[in-house]
């Protein structure tokens, strides 16, 4: 990507591009015929100060900072916990027809029949994947499902009159979502450690359940990317105390269609649409985070919720479910997400579904294996990976003064995509690789090679890696001076609005 | 099998490597009372070619109506070059920007939009988006009680003139943390918040909300209520349509101080109605308060060639490194549509937002003309409003007016009884600037037909 | 090996107290929490006149990579900030027990001698830290 000619790697902002009354004529209305007869109090004084520029120099600006990005489309990208497979383009065009895409989220319902079908369709799949009696498809993301699945315990608890539960109990692996989502529904989180093999340390989970606890969110397989064997003495130890159990969806492609939540005892899901069901990541969203019920809670489902009545559906709302937890959008939510992992769901269909935990978990055992024959240290030697798997550089930075965050940058220069690095916090050092089931051999051998490339650099000229990458059109950031130096809006033109 | 590329050969030569004698192996910490997974329910894959077939027959079931819809959701001309930039691989496949090397595109076009937004609601900082208005609003009012420790308050002014459904969604997110929304009428006759009925003692608040427009398209008094709210150590959150801002008074120069917080629907900016989302929420404040702000934030840095390249920053602030005292549980937000809001602000630029607003205000103006003719039909509230209005229907139920509109495919707006019971008769008129003059004789006859009945 | 002076007196949580003539004492964070932490980006201080209790959260510093709560040693009454932090946070980081002080507190009449240790006792407690 780098190019050695220095003025082809500068990327001027889109303001620098500007010229004072340069327009876009083909888009703007002509200037109104009427002045506009509003108090002049309410009015802005001049226009705010955003870019002139030409259709052609938007164009190509915002052509070219795409070409500055990796993207699983042009990149291997094996990002743990994030479920970074291929996104087919079907699921894209098919969202994006005009009797979808122009639709007003407040049309009649009895113009609606055809996507109400889609939407009610995906709910079903998605409890028969789950195993779970009801589905929502209301949260935007799995932070809002997480939000969602806990508030709907507390309602649970709150509705028996039982207020004394008060804790939240996460293992202290979990990812940060889950004790902050806590504290959002009114708990505290309290931690509970986690074993030298990577399970929960149950003698911890019994210690610490209590008629204070609310319940226990747990993520299977757990963020170490092995599979919590004890879980249905977990699920023994909760319910017995009077908790509920929360099952965090993230990871949910190593057991796609071979466990189901429902089974292992969870009460509440949420599954991640934007990882399992391959709707695109967009940059950072957006994302859909349905949430699933047993029983229990099924009067305490987000609005809305598409009900089918005979040959024809509708929405479900707050009359025909007056124990909902509520609204978390001022719409459905995002619809075109959904839309697309329907498309997915349809294309994929049972077998399809079945295949996706074990191609998925194919690969990381692979790629495990192939990382282990070249000297890298699985953070869980003697544990299958599931669909993902931690290796520790711990040794590379004690040796060698090269750490995690060096390894990844100097993978950039191989044209891949690091992956995830630093969490869970639990080990040092770390990498948490997921391929996903999308990913062919060869590309899994490139990255083992790439990996004892960089070890064998790490090595003979450990400089190369600590000061990775080389290629890409920035050298490595100084992240410090962007947090203590807050440059957060381009202020060159003195640009008043 | 569908997006799985393995040939056998590959799968034998694996299962080798690793030393498993087949996949199932690969499972075998599972213990075998939970591998009873049945997905008989769900139908077999089909062919791209059938799922296409089978989308298409239920796209066409909308059969696109002339649209006078808004509420929130708004129909506005999307140049093509947005779509066609937002879509390409490089952006629409990649994911959050954590390695900032590798994500300098995604990187530099949220600094843009950060840049723009703060510039449009002339506040100093930004983030790089929330899910929604509702949703954004309910982090405002989170946020408005974590700065403003001084009040020692978690009640928070919530005007009745806010949307409805962003009420319901800010009272589902604060519900559990001791928040109390405290409601404001608005004035009958005027449609908004009379500043001279505001309490003259109204105890330790938060925060006001300033909706602008407000539900019903009319226009606050933005700078008389955000004066008095400061004058009681309130903050102010203004929510806010943003293309409106851009013929309308910003946030930032609200009263003599400005507004504290500033958010609302990033819809209007490029992304369209799509049957509901996804749309984006966005966020701006002072930066005074801009540790306190939740979501994503990208900062200016260099590297080690002291070369300009971007990162996220303050994430100490964020789920992933703060975990239970983190400002939200955000993690991933609405990055693809704010790339396409940034690209059609851009295409816009200042002055086509501009006119674009002016031209929805004309379009409604030209609506109400062309009404004033139409016996049983007036607008309700007397303030001055941007480009949705009330009307007031006699002669016939307004569910019935609607429903005949329907037939005739127009949505003639949204019934307000529902929401505002005192309301009863009346509803929701939108116009932008999607809305020809042939258009609006469209409605004017279609509505005229709905009432002769 | 980190920097522990021998005339402070330490915390479990990796904060220093030293007492001071005129009967307040100031307060800080470790070398070895400071290592820990990395640069520090912004140092979030306490209100002059807020009342502290040994053990409980009393501001916080950032770094890049963490965001670490600083629990107050002593109950006690804050007197003074050390607001050059404001503008220059990386004191924390090059002067953990000097420049980079995070706050001058008033100890309570009543106040519980609270669990403070030696040097050689902290020193033990972050080798044994170390090792895990």
């Amino acid at each position: 990507m780098r190019d050695e000619r220095p003025m082809m790697n500068e990327s001027p902002l889109i303001f620098e591009q500007s010229r004072p009354g340069r327009r876009n004529p083909a888009h703007a209305p002509e200037a109104p015929a009427r002045p506009v007869d509003m108090p002049a109090e309410l009015l802005r004084e001049a226009p705010p100060a955003l870019p002139e520029v030409s259709e052609m120099q938007v164009v190509r600006h915002y052509t070219r900072l795409s070409q500055r990005n990796f993207a699983i489309d042009t990149q291997f990208y094996p990002l743990g916990s994030c479920t970074m497979k291929y996104n087919p383009r079907a699921c894209n065009t098919l969202a994006m027809l005009p009797g979808f895409l122009g639709r007003h989220p407040l049309a009649p319902v009895a113009t609606g029949q055809g996507l109400l079908a889609c939407l009610f369709e995906l709910q079903e799949i998605l409890k028969t994947v789950t195993g779970m009696q009801g589905v929502s498809l209301a949260p935007m993301a799995g932070a809002q499902g997480e939000f969602a699945g806990i508030a709907m315990i507390r309602a649970y608890h709150d509705a028996r009159g039982d207020t004394a539960r008060r804790e939240i109990l996460v293992p202290d692996a979990a990812h940060g979502t889950n004790p902050a989502t806590a504290v959002m529904c009114g708990y505290t989180a309290r931690e509970i450690p986690t074993d030298a093999q990577g399970d929960v340390d149950l003698e911890a989970l019994r210690a610490a359940v209590g008629p204070q606890t609310a319940g226990l969110m747990l993520t299977n397989p757990s963020t170490l990317g092995v599979f919590e064997r004890r879980i249905i003495e977990i699920a023994g130890i909760v319910h017995e105390a009077g908790g509920l159990l929360y099952y965090d969806g993230a990871n949910l492609n190593a057991i796609l269609g071979k466990v189901r939540p429902g089974d292992m005892g969870f009460d509440v899901i949420h599954l991640n649409l934007h990882k399992t069901f391959s709707t695109p990541h967009g940059g950072g969203g957006p994302g859909a985070g349905p949430v699933g019920v047993g029983e229990r809670l099924l009067p305490y489902l987000p609005l809305p919720i598409v009900a089918r009545e005979g040959e024809t559906y509708r929405w479900l709302e707050e009359s025909d479910r007056p124990h909902s937890i509520g609204r978390l959008s001022a719409f459905g939510g995002n619809m075109g997400v959904l839309l697309r992992a329907y498309v997915y769901a349809r294309l994929l269909g049972r077998e399809g579904m079945e295949r996706v935990a074990e191609y998925a978990t194919l690969n990381a055992n692979y790629l495990m294996a192939r990382l282990r024959e070249a000297g890298f240290e699985p953070a869980f030697p003697e544990r299958r990976a599931t669909h993902e798997f931690i290796i520790t550089l711990r040794r590379q930075a004690r040796e060698l003064g090269v750490n995690a965050m060096d390894f990844a940058k100097r993978l950039l220069d191989h044209g891949m995509h690091a992956p995830t690095t630093y969490f869970p916090l639990l080990v040092p050092e770390c990498f948490l690789i997921e391929p996903t089931e999308t990913e062919d051999k060869a590309t899994l051998d490139a990255f083992a090679a790439a990996m004892a490339a960089i070890q064998h650099e790490a090595e003979t000229r450990p400089e190369t890696v600590k000061t990775a990458p080389h290629t890409l059109p920035v050298r490595r950031l100084d992240d410090v001076r962007a947090a203590r130096e807050l440059d957060l809006v381009w202020e060159g033109d003195e640009g008043k609005p | 099998m569908p997006f799985i590329p393995h040939t056998e050969d590959e799968v034998r030569e694996m299962l080798a490597a690793i030393g498993a004698p087949d996949i199932e192996a690969l499972f075998d910490e599972i213990p075998h009372t939970l591998r009873g997974a049945d997905l008989s329910a769900i139908p077999a894959g089909l062919g791209e070619q059938a799922v296409s077939r089978l989308m298409r027959t239920r796209a066409a079931a909308d059969r696109q109506p002339l649209c006078f819809l808004g509420a929130g959701a708004y129909e506005h001309h999307i140049p093509a070059a947005v779509w066609e930039i937002t879509t390409r691989g490089e952006y629409y496949t990649a994911y959050t920007p954590y390695q900032a090397e590798a994500s300098q595109g995604t990187l530099q076009l949220l600094y843009e939009y950060q840049t723009m937004m703060a510039r449009l609601m002339a506040m100093e900082v930004s983030n790089a988006s929330l899910y929604d208005g509702a949703s954004a609003l309910a982090e405002a009012v989170l946020m408005a009680v974590r700065a403003n420790r001084a009040a020692k308050s978690r009640r928070i002014l919530m005007p009745a003139s806010v949307h409805p459904r962003y009420r319901q969604v800010v009272q589902t997110i604060v519900r559990h943390q001791g928040i109390e929304l405290v409601s404001l009428d608005f004035d009958a006759g005027q449609g908004r918040l009379d500043p001279d009925s505001l309490p003259g003692d109204p105890g330790p608040c938060a925060a006001l909300v300033i909706p602008q427009p407000n539900f019903f398209g009319c226009l606050e008094q933005v700078d008389a209520l955000t004066d008095w709210a400061h004058r009681h150590k309130m903050l102010v959150i203004a929510v806010v349509n943003p293309l409106a801002m851009a013929l309308l008074k910003p946030p930032g120069q609200w009263g003599a101080r400005g507004a504290d917080i500033a958010c609302g629907e990033g819809q209007p900016l490029g992304v369209p109605l799509a049957s509901g989302g996804p749309y984006f929420g966005f966020m701006c404040c002072r930066r005074a308060h801009m540790r306190q702000m939740p979501g994503r934030i990208v900062g200016r840095t260099i590297d080690l060639d002291g070369r300009t390249g971007y990162s996220l920053t303050l994430q100490a602030r964020e789920q992933h490194i703060r975990r239970s005292k983190a400002t939200s549980n955000i993690c991933t937000n609405q990055g693809l549509m704010v790339t396409a809001a940034t690209i059609y602000m851009a295409l816009l630029g200042g002055e086509g937002l501009r006119r674009t607003a002016a031209a929805c205000h004309d379009g409604m103006g030209a609506l109400l003309h062309r009404l004033a003719d139409v016996p049983g039909v007036a607008q309700h509230f007397t303030a001055p409003a941007f480009h949705e209005t009330v009307l007031r229907i006699e002669g016939r139920p307004v569910e019935k007016v609607l429903a005949a509109m329907a037939e005739d495919g127009l949505l003639g707006g949204l019934a307000l009884a529902p929401h505002y019971p005192a309301l009863a008769d009346t509803l929701l008129v939108c116009v932008t600037e999607a809305r020809s003059g042939e258009d609006l004789d469209a409605y004017v006859d279609a509505l005229r037909r709905a009432l002769a009945v | 090996m980190s920097e522990i002076p021998s005339g402070l007196k330490y915390a479990k949580t990796h904060e220093w107290v030293e007492e001071l003539h005129d009967g307040t004492v100031r307060v800080g964070i470790t070398d070895h929490a400071q290592e820990l932490l990395g640069d520090m980006v912004f140092v979030e201080l306490p209100e002059v006149g807020a009342a502290v209790h040994a053990g409980q959260e009393c501001a916080v510093v950032e770094s890049v990579k963490a965001a670490s709560d600083v629990y107050s040693p002593v109950d006690g009454e804050v007197v003074a900030v050390n607001e050059r932090l404001a503008d220059s946070p990386e004191l924390v980081n090059q002067d953990p027990y000097g420049d980079g002080w995070i706050m001058q507190v008033r100890l309570a009449d009543d106040a519980e001698p609270g669990e403070l240790m030696g040097a050689d006792d902290y020193a033990a407690m972050v080798e044994s830290e170390e090792a895990e």
